[in-house]
C-alpha cells in the first residue's frame, strides 16, 4: 500500500502550487510587514522547488543553477527588507502595512 | 588670387565688430575713418579678386570658395560659400566702391550726432550684409544677405527713432518687404523640395530635368521677393517714406545698393527664368515698365528734394526690371552700375545742400543756392545730366541700352515697352530739371520760409518736416558749401557719372566690355539684338530728342516762368494709393488680422489646451488607483497573473 505510493515529479510541483498559493493569499490578506515578507519568501522558495523538479526530471543543470542564483538574491533581498521592517517596526510598533501608504497619488 | 574672396565680406564684418566693441571709445570721428578703412579696404579686396577673375580664361570665369558647412540637416546641405564670378564681382565692386565713398561722406553729414559711431556700425553691417547677398553661391546665403540688409535698412531708416515719424517708416520699410521675403522663401522651400539642393550652380543643371510649371513658379516667387527690395509696384510705398533716414543712408541702401538687389536676383537666376514659361518674363518687363512710369509722373509733383530723388529711383529700378523681363541682362547691370553712379551722386547732393541750407528738405523754400555752393551744384549737374540720359553721359548708354533691347524684343510688346520707357524718359528729363531748376537756379527763397510755407494738405502729401537731427539743426545763417569730406565723394562720383557709360559703348563689338564680362553667366539667355545700326542711330536720336525735349520743358516752367507749372493734386498724393493702401489695411485689414487673433486665441489655441484638459481630468480620475497600500498593488498584481496566465492557457491548442 505505500509501496505503492511512489513520489512522483508531479507530486512536487503540487507542493510547489500549494507553497505558492498560501504565500500569495497570505500576502494579499496579512497586514503585518514581517509576515507579508514570510509570504513573499515563501513564494520564492515554492518556485525554486519547481525549478528543481524539472532540473530532476528534464536531466538538467540550468535548472540548478538558477537555484543558487535565487538563493543568493533572495538573501541580499532579506537583508535589504528585513532593515526596513526592522526600521518600521522600531518606530511604530504596532504598524501594519496600511500604514506606510504615503506614496498615494 | 581668387582665393581672397573671402576677405571681402570678412573686413567689413572686423570693422562692424570692432566698431561693436571698441566704437564708443573711437568716438568721431575714429569711427567713421575705421569703417571707411574697412570698406575701402574690401574694395582693395574685391580688385584683387576682380583681377585674379580676368586672369582665368573666360569659360573658367567662376570660383566658389566653401569656408564651411553652415546647415546639414538630412538631405538639406548648405554650404557659407562664395561664389566669385562676373556678375558677383561685378556687383562687389560697386558695392564696397560706392559704399567706401559714401561711408567717407557720412563722416561729414553725420558730423555732431550723438549717435556718431553707431551709424557706422550700422553702416559696416550693412556693406557685410550686401557682400553676402552678392557672393552667397546658394539661395540660402543670399536671403541671410537679403534679411541682412533689410533689417540695416531698418535701423537706419530709423536712426533718429525719438521722432515717430522716423520710426514709423523704418516698421513700413520692414513689414512690406516681409511681403516679398515670403515670396522668397517659398521660392528657396520650393526649390530644395523640386531640386533637392539651394546651390546656384546645381540648381542651374537641375533645372533642365525639372517641370516648366515647377521652374516657372521659383522664378515667379523670387520675382515677388525681387519686387518686395527693389520697390516696384505693388510694393513701392516703402522706400519714399524711407527717405526719413540721414541721406548717407539713402544714397547707399535706396538708391545705390539694397534696392538693386532685387534686379541682381532676377540676372543671378537668369537660367531659371529661361527653363519657365514665358510670362513671367513678360510680367517681369511689364511690371518694370509701369512702375518706371507711373514712379516718374509722381516725381513731377513731389516737392521735397529726397521724395523726388526717390520716386526717380522707383522709376530707374523700373527700367532695370524692364531690360531683365526683355533678356537684357547686361543692359540691367549696366545701368544698375551707372544709376549707382549717380543716383548717389544725386542723393549725396541732395544731402550736401541740406546740410548746407540747414535741414531744409522743401525745395521751395531752396533756389539760386548755385552761388552758395558751387562744387555741389556743379556735381549735382553732372548727375542731373546723367539721369536725363544726355550723351555722353553715363545714363545715356545704359538707358539707351534698355530702350534698344525694349525695342529689339520680339513682338508688338516690344514696341509698347519701347515707347513707355521714351515717355518715362522724357518725364525722368522734366522732373529732374525741375529739381535742379528749383534748388539751385531761380531766385533764392530759403530767406523767406514764410510766404512760400506749404499749405496743410501739401505738407501731408508730400514734404516730410525737417528730420530732427540734432548735428546741425537750430538758426542757420546763409547756406554754405559742404566740407572738402563730402564734396570730394561727390566729385569723384561725378567724375564716375561722366564716364560710367564707357564700360559699354554701343559702337564696335570690342568696345561691349561689360557684355564680354558678363557673357559667361548670362550668355546663353541674353537677348539678342539683330536691329540694323540706322535703327539704333535713330532710337538713340529720339532718345536724346525726348531727354531734351523734357530739359526743354522744365526750363519753360520753371526755369523763364513762361507756362504755369502743372502739378495735380493726384500726382503729388502718389495716386493716393499710399492712403488706400493705408485705409484697407486700418479698416478691412484689421478686421481681418482681428479675426485672425481670435481664431488663433480660440480655436488653435483652443485645440491644444482642449487636449490639456483632457490629460488632466483623465489623470484625476486615474490617482485613486495610486492608493498607497501594498496590497492593492499585490492584487493588482495577482489579477494581472491570473489574466496573462488564463490568455496563454486558453490559447494552447491540444
Amino acid at each position: 500500500m505505500i509501496a505503492a505510493l511512489e513520489v512522483t515529479p508531479a507530486w512536487y510541483l503540487v507542493l510547489g502550487a500549494l507553497l505558492f498559493s498560501i504565500g500569495s493569499f497570505g500576502l494579499l490578506i496579512r497586514r503585518n510587514p514581517l509576515v507579508m515578507f514570510m509570504c513573499v519568501e515563501l513564494m520564492l522558495n515554492a518556485v525554486t522547488l519547481t525549478f528543481v523538479t524539472f532540473a530532476h526530471t528534464l536531466e538538467d543543470t540550468a535548472g540548478q543553477s538558477v537555484v543558487v542564483f535565487v538563493l543568493v538574491v533572495a538573501a541580499a533581498e532579506v537583508v535589504v527588507g528585513l532593515a526596513i521592517i526592522v526600521a518600521l517596526l522600531r518606530k511604530r510598533p504596532d504598524a501594519t502595512a496600511d500604514d506606510v501608504a504615503l506614496l498615494e497619488g | 588670387m581668387l582665393d581672397a574672396v573671402w576677405l571681402i565680406p570678412a573686413l567689413p564684418l572686423a570693422g562692424f565688430l570692432l566698431l561693436l566693441v571698441f566704437g564708443r571709445l573711437l568716438g568721431e570721428p575714429g569711427a567713421g575713418w575705421l569703417a571707411t578703412a574697412m570698406s575701402a579696404a574690401s574694395f582693395v579686396a574685391t580688385v584683387v579678386v576682380f583681377f585674379g577673375l580676368l586672369g582665368e580664361a573666360e569659360e573658367d570665369r567662376h570660383f566658389v570658395q566653401i569656408l564651411f558647412e553652415w546647415i546639414p540637416v538630412g538631405d538639406l546641405r548648405v554650404d557659407v560659400g562664395f561664389l566669385a564670378d562676373p556678375l558677383s564681382i561685378t556687383m562687389a565692386l560697386f558695392v564696397t566702391g560706392v559704399g567706401s565713398l559714401i561711408h567717407l561722406y557720412a563722416i561729414g553729414y553725420m558730423h555732431g550726432d550723438p549717435d556718431f559711431p553707431k551709424f557706422f556700425v550700422y553702416l559696416n553691417l550693412f556693406i557685410l550684409s550686401m557682400l553676402i547677398l552678392v557672393l552667397g553661391n546658394n539661395l540660402v546665403l543670399t536671403f541671410l544677405g537679403w534679411e541682412g540688409v533689410g533689417a540695416c535698412s531698418y535701423f537706419l531708416v530709423s536712426f533718429w527713432f525719438t521722432d515717430e515719424a522716423n520710426a514709423a517708416a523704418g516698421k513700413k520699410a520692414f513689414i512690406t518687404n516681409r511681403i516679398g521675403d515670403w515670396g522668397f522663401m517659398l521660392a528657396i522651400f520650393l526649390a530644395f523640395a523640386a531640386a533637392g539642393t539651394v546651390d546656384y550652380l546645381e540648381l542651374f543643371e537641375a533645372t533642365e530635368g525639372l517641370a516648366a510649371v515647377t521652374v516657372t513658379a521659383i522664378g515667379a516667387l523670387l520675382f515677388v521677393g525681387a519686387v518686395g527690395k527693389s520697390a516696384q509696384i505693388p510694393l513701392y510705398i516703402w522706400l519714399p517714406d524711407a527717405m526719413a533716414g540721414p541721406t548717407p543712408v539713402s544714397a547707399l541702401i535706396h538708391a545705390a545698393t539694397m534696392v538693386t538687389a532685387g534686379v541682381f536676383l532676377m540676372t543671378r537666376v537668369n537660367p531659371i527664368l529661361a527653363a519657365g514659361y514665358d510670362w513671367v518674363p513678360d510680367v517681369i518687363a511689364w511690371t518694370g515698365a509701369i512702375t518706371a512710369l507711373v514712379a516718374a509722373t509722381i516725381a513731377i509733383a513731389q516737392n521735397d528734394i529726397k521724395k523726388v530723388l526717390a520716386y526717380s529711383t522707383i522709376s530707374q529700378l523700373g527700367y532695370m526690371f524692364l531690360a531683365v523681363g526683355v533678356g537684357a541682362y547686361v543692359a540691367a547691370i549696366f545701368h544698375m552700375v551707372t544709376h549707382a553712379f549717380f543716383k548717389a551722386l544725386l542723393f549725396l547732393g541732395a544731402g550736401s545742400v541740406i546740410h548746407g541750407v540747414g535741414d531744409e528738405q522743401d525745395m521751395r523754400r531752396m533756389g539760386g543756392l548755385r552761388k552758395y555752393m558751387p562744387i555741389t551744384a556743379a556735381t549735382f549737374i553732372v548727375g542731373w545730366l546723367s539721369i536725363a540720359g544726355v550723351p555722353p553721359l553715363s545714363g545715356f548708354w545704359s538707358k539707351d541700352e534698355i530702350l534698344l533691347s525694349a525695342w529689339a524684343s520680339p513682338g508688338a510688346q516690344g514696341k509698347v515697352l519701347w515707347a513707355i520707357g521714351l515717355v518715362t524718359a522724357l518725364i525722368t528729363a522734366y522732373y529732374m530739371s525741375r529739381q535742379v531748376y528749383l534748388v539751385f537756379f531761380g531766385e533764392s527763397r530759403w530767406a523767406d520760409g514764410e510766404e512760400t510755407a506749404p499749405t496743410e494738405a501739401e505738407a501731408e502729401a508730400g514734404a516730410e518736416p525737417a528730420h530732427a537731427n540734432p548735428g546741425h539743426g537750430g538758426v542757420h545763417g546763409e547756406p554754405h558749401e559742404s566740407p572738402w569730406i563730402m564734396t570730394l565723394p561727390l566729385v569723384v562720383l561725378a567724375a564716375l557719372a561722366f564716364v560710367g557709360g564707357g564700360l559699354n559703348l554701343p559702337f564696335t563689338e570690342d568696345m561691349h566690355f561689360l557684355q564680354r564680362w558678363l557673357e559667361p553667366v548670362v550668355g546663353e539667355n541674353e537677348l539678342h539684338i539683330d536691329v540694323a545700326t540706322a535703327t539704333k542711330v535713330g532710337l538713340a536720336v529720339v532718345a536724346v530728342l525726348a531727354a531734351l525735349l523734357g530739359i526743354a520743358a522744365a526750363t519753360l516752367v520753371y526755369l523763364r516762368r513762361r507756362v504755369r507749372a502743372v502739378e495735380p493734386e493726384l500726382l503729388a498724393h502718389a495716386y493716393h494709393y499710399d492712403e488706400a493702401v493705408s485705409a484697407f489695411v486700418a479698416g478691412p485689414g484689421t478686421r481681418t488680422f482681428d479675426a485672425v487673433a481670435w481664431f488663433d486665441a480660440h480655436i488653435v489655441d483652443g485645440a491644444v489646451n482642449g487636449v490639456a484638459h483632457v490629460v488632466a481630468g483623465a489623470g484625476r480620475r486615474l490617482r485613486s488607483v495610486q492608493s498607497g497600500f501594498v496590497r492593492s498593488y499585490a492584487l493588482g498584481v495577482a489579477t494581472g497573473v491570473v489574466v496573462v496566465l488564463g490568455y496563454f492557457l486558453t490559447r494552447i491548442t491540444f
